[in-house]
């Protein structure tokens, strides 16, 4: 199967809530429908609820990863306009 | 404009909005809205938008504080008696907010001055309690096509409508003249519950950021009434007036009209 690339990153190590959030949210208004956005953090929380948010906004959760001890990767494809 | 983070610390209820978000609070900070009056109506109205984030916001009032006034003008105090109010309002604000560009006009509205006041302002807002300004701010905003948010208290009544000339009925459409002088009662001579106009200037300024946000149904073509006694909110639809003197279609009124002659001949 086909990795489909990532068209923006975002590293938010270090951010805890509800900024995580606000930052991801920024994240997605700025690249287009279809596109993908990786989110990088260290926040345990914001692991569940940004997934969860991002679905609310309908939004598509390809991948929640812990990647180490500390870290999670998010990807998320945009699907609707802000 | 990118934000800073500390707007976006400030910001952030309003970003995560799927409404409003980045690109809404932009909006926000871009927008300028015009407020008549600084008392009841326009203290509750004018610190929400502060609070909001709107660009520039101007206050216009020629009025001083009174202690009378603190039972519900949230924006002055003891601090600031006998200081005009526009001015007590804006220093009140801008400690609330730095990002937002206060202006005080310490003025009163006439036929004379509005169209020049308002021209450069998106959004104006009345919070006046007098008919000769009511009408006066109504026929400006119709001429120069200014949405328009209207709100209005008594005793324990209030009332609020938005009109966005060219798209719905104006004031006029409702009641086409002012009430004879006299025939409807002041704050002053009849009262006002102090938290009343916190309900309707709560609802006018959030008539004012759905506007800025292109969200959400403007209140246009409704009265909403607020009845605090028996708690009882109520909307009255106002048809359009073809033959409303202002707005319809062979306006008589072609310049604005000042009431207030025969008001203060009282």
């Amino acid at each position: 199967m086909q990795v489909k690339k990532t068209d923006k990153t975002l590293n938010i190590k270090g951010v805890v809530c509800p900024y995580t959030l606000v930052k991801s949210k920024l994240a997605v208004e700025d690249i287009e429908v279809g596109q993908i956005l990786e989110i990088l953090l260290d926040y345990p929380e914001a692991s569940e609820s940004i997934p969860k948010a991002m679905l609310n906004y309908g939004h598509t959760v390809l991948k929640v990863e812990k990647i180490n001890s500390t870290d999670w990767i998010i990807r998320i494809k945009k699907e609707v306009e802000d | 404009m990118d934000f800073t983070e500390e707007q976006l610390q400030r910001y952030s209820r309003h970003i995560i909005l799927p409404e409003v978000g980045g690109k809404g609070q932009k909006k926000i900070s871009s927008a300028k809205v015009f407020i008549i009056g600084a008392g009841g109506l326009g203290c509750p109205v004018g610190y929400y938008l502060t609070a909001a984030g709107v660009g520039t916001i101007a206050l216009v009032d020629d009025d001083n504080v009174e202690l009378s006034n603190l039972q519900r003008q949230i924006a002055h105090s003891v601090n600031t008696l006998d200081v005009n109010k526009a001015d007590s309002a804006k220093k009140t604000f801008e400690a609330l907010n730095p990002d937002v560009k206060l202006i005080a006009i310490k003025e009163r509205l006439n036929n004379k001055n509005i169209l020049d006041f308002i021209k450069d302002y998106d959004i104006i807002v009345d919070g006046s309690d007098n008919f000769p300004t009511r009408y006066l701010v109504n026929d400006a905003c119709v001429m120069l096509k200014k949405p328009l948010v209207s709100g209005a208290i008594l005793r324990f009544e209030g009332q609020v409508t938005t009109i966005l000339p060219g798209d719905g009925p104006c004031y006029r459409c409702l009641f086409e003249d002012p009430p004879p002088p006299g025939l409807v009662p002041s704050c002053q001579e009849a009262g006002v519950l102090g938290v009343l106009p916190g309900v309707i200037g709560s609802l006018q300024a959030t008539e004012v950021l759905k506007l800025i946000l292109g969200k959400g149904n403007p209140l246009k073509g409704q009265l909403l009434i607020y009845d605090a006694l028996r708690t009882n909110f109520r909307k009255v639809k106002i048809p359009k007036n073809r033959k409303c003197p202002i707005c319809g279609e062979n306006p008589t009124i072609k310049e604005l009209v000042d009431y207030t002659q025969e008001y203060c001949a009282l």
